[in-house]
């Protein structure tokens, strides 16, 4: 199980030449996932979702100060820890796709995240995980710049199960992918998640997020507001607690399009 | 498919020859408005012994008399035929002394070039690695003097502290005096090399470990970097693993244009140590008004950093795939 428990994040940066100021970028984010499960944690852009993703891994710049709690099986989950997990037990998918060495090719960059995660047989594991993801033969020996778009995330996803990590963090797999594309991934993470791992998917997009997700955290301006499953997203949405959540589950396409009123959702204000 | 790779060689072809015709031309203007008279540097201190119809017998003999347009159509038309000319200074064909100066020259040159380059380009990426760090700090510091280093001031410093001070390296030249070049040992050849080369090459190095720095930095900074760290490799890795290759690609650049200013600094560094390179025949022409001498060399320095040039940009497309499929 891992737990994020009131997690809290500044930055500190200098106001004229001596005065330091705290920008607070996250406040009372909580959430937990289990193994088995695909915890979907959506939100606007810019609401601080990476952000958390970057601090669950470790990896914040160095000007930034963390409060709350991490754990991971109970055990909290502090630099040190994080440091000796990262891409043997904790992986992330990165949602940008600059993340790639482009000099590199592709095949070699899989396998040298397996190395990295300590897998035994790099080569073969890598071998093994661009099949998974569908990348066979001579597209996946093309470099960063011949793969379009949907190869190239299929090549981070590769990348991240390389490893065999138990905990996957998801930072928008599907995002500036067509249909057959993005269903594509999203459902590899779901058979991830049916195989035993812990995947966390973070997105903005909350109609293909219900598609897969076992649970739902909504993420607002660096809060999370709440986490219902999947199922409570129906109807109009009497199931959900927050006003926000309802708003936005109202907002789809699907549903009334409608746009709220300031008044009847306070968070917006 | 031929017709695809002839099109940029000959375009290069044609700006090799136009970069060496103004080089050409803007040498002998530079000579022609130079205030030393060739007549008076080729007699040195005889000159007053010498009648001014003796002297005016040498000018014609020599086509100095003739004005400088056709001076230079003379000598275009020679070259044009393969025939470089006849050195007055060492009273030799110009091909000759070129040849075997820039033989002398050549391990002086070649060693300080693949000097500056390796500990230049490794310094940068540790100082890249360990931004802020005090090894990153103390690197900077010591690129940053040396960047403003004069070339000749270095090389009279080392020239005091270890062959006059210290007396490990020689004083002067390729050997010691009254042996000639067959008869020196390879291990006193390079005990002559070493204090040259050195200053030659410490010169090169600031400006690559800054510039591989600055690469260097802006990798560790990016989502590669972060990507990486993120499936658990080590800053290390992550710097020399994809740093390095990124970073290859302005040192490479910067070696190969800086091999104009190792001819420069070579002139510098071999007059200070009396060697006998091609360096010092550059002065040694200039000084003496040896025009068919130094429109040669300024030709052959020209075409030298022009093919290095153009290595530069065939190696940048071995290292970097994106610019193999763009055509120039």
């Amino acid at each position: 199980m891992l737990e994020i428990d009131r997690l809290a994040l500044d930055f500190l940066r200098y106001r004229g030449l001596w005065r330091r100021a705290a920008i607070p970028c996250l406040h009372d984010v909580s959430l937990t996932l289990a193994r088995g499960e695909l915890h979907a944690v959506v939100g606007a852009s810019g609401a601080g979702k990476s952000l958390m993703a970057q601090a669950l891994i470790g990896l914040l710049p160095g000007n930034a100060r963390l409060r709350g709690s991490l754990r991971l099986d109970g055990e909290l989950l502090d630099a040190t820890r994080q440091a000796a997990l990262r891409g043997k037990h904790l992986a992330l998918i990165p949602q940008s796709l600059a993340a790639l060495d482009p000099l590199v090719r592709s095949h070699h960059q899989v396998t040298w995240a397996a190395r990295r995660a300590g897998v035994n047989a790099p080569r073969a594991a890598a071998e093994r995980a661009l099949t998974d993801v569908g990348l066979v033969g001579d597209s996946a020996r093309r470099y960063p710049h011949q793969l379009s778009g949907g190869m190239a995330r299929r090549v981070l996803l590769a990348m991240a199960t390389a490893g065999e990590a138990e905990w996957l963090i998801a930072d928008e797999p599907s995002v500036g992918l067509d249909p057959a594309h993005r269903a594509g991934v999203l459902e590899q993470l779901r058979r991830l998640a049916d195989a035993g791992k812990g995947v966390l998917l973070i997105t903005h997009d909350l109609r293909h997020a219900l598609s897969v997700a076992d649970r739902v955290t909504v993420f607002h301006a660096g809060t999370t507001l709440e986490t219902a499953p999947a199922t409570a997203f129906q109807g109009r949405g009497e199931a959900l607690s927050s006003d926000y959540a309802r708003a936005l589950w109202r907002a789809l396409p699907d549903n009334d399009f409608a746009r709220p009123a300031v008044h009847e959702v306070p968070q917006l204000a | 498919m031929a017709v695809r790779l002839i099109a940029p060689l000959a375009r290069r072809l044609l700006r090799l020859i136009a970069v060496l015709g103004v080089v050409a031309l803007a040498a002998f203007g530079l000579m022609q408005a130079s205030p030393i008279d060739p007549v008076d540097a080729y007699l040195g201190p005889q000159a007053a012994q010498v009648s001014p119809e003796q002297r005016a017998l040498i000018a014609e003999r020599w086509g100095a008399d003739q004005p400088a347009a056709q001076q230079f159509l003379h000598w275009l038309g020679n070259m044009l035929r393969g025939e470089l000319g006849w050195s007055r200074v060492y009273n030799a064909p110009v091909s000759e002394v070129i040849g075997s100066r820039f033989l002398a020259s050549l391990p002086l040159l070649a060693s300080a070039w693949l000097g500056a380059m390796l500990i230049g380009f490794a310094l940068g990426v540790v100082a890249g690695t360990r931004e802020g760090g005090w090894v990153d700090r103390w690197i900077c510091r010591y690129a940053y003097t040396l960047a403003s280093t004069p070339t000749f001031w270095l090389a009279i410093l080392g020239l005091l502290l270890f062959s006059v001070t210290l007396g490990w390296t020689p004083v002067c030249c390729a050997g010691p005096a009254g042996v000639t070049r067959a008869e020196l040992s390879l291990a006193t050849r390079l005990h002559h090399l070493l204090l040259p080369a050195l200053t030659l090459a410490l010169l090169g190095v600031a400006q690559i470990t800054l510039h591989t720095r600055a690469r260097m930095l802006e990798l560790m900074r990016s989502d590669v970097a972060l990507h990486a760290l993120a499936q658990g490799a080590s800053r290390r890795e992550v710097a020399w693993r994809h740093g390095a290759r990124h970073a290859c690609l302005p040192a490479l650049t910067l070696a190969f244009a800086s091999l104009g200013e190792l001819f420069g600094g070579s002139m510098l560094v071999e007059q200070v140590f009396s060697y006998p390179g091609l360096g010092r025949a550059t002065v040694e022409a200039g000084l003496r008004s040896d025009v068919p001498l130094l429109l040669a060399i300024a030709l052959f320095t020209a075409l030298f950093v022009s093919v290095g040039n153009a290595l530069a940009d065939g190696l940048y497309r071995l290292v970097d795939p994106r610019l193999g499929e763009v055509r120039p």
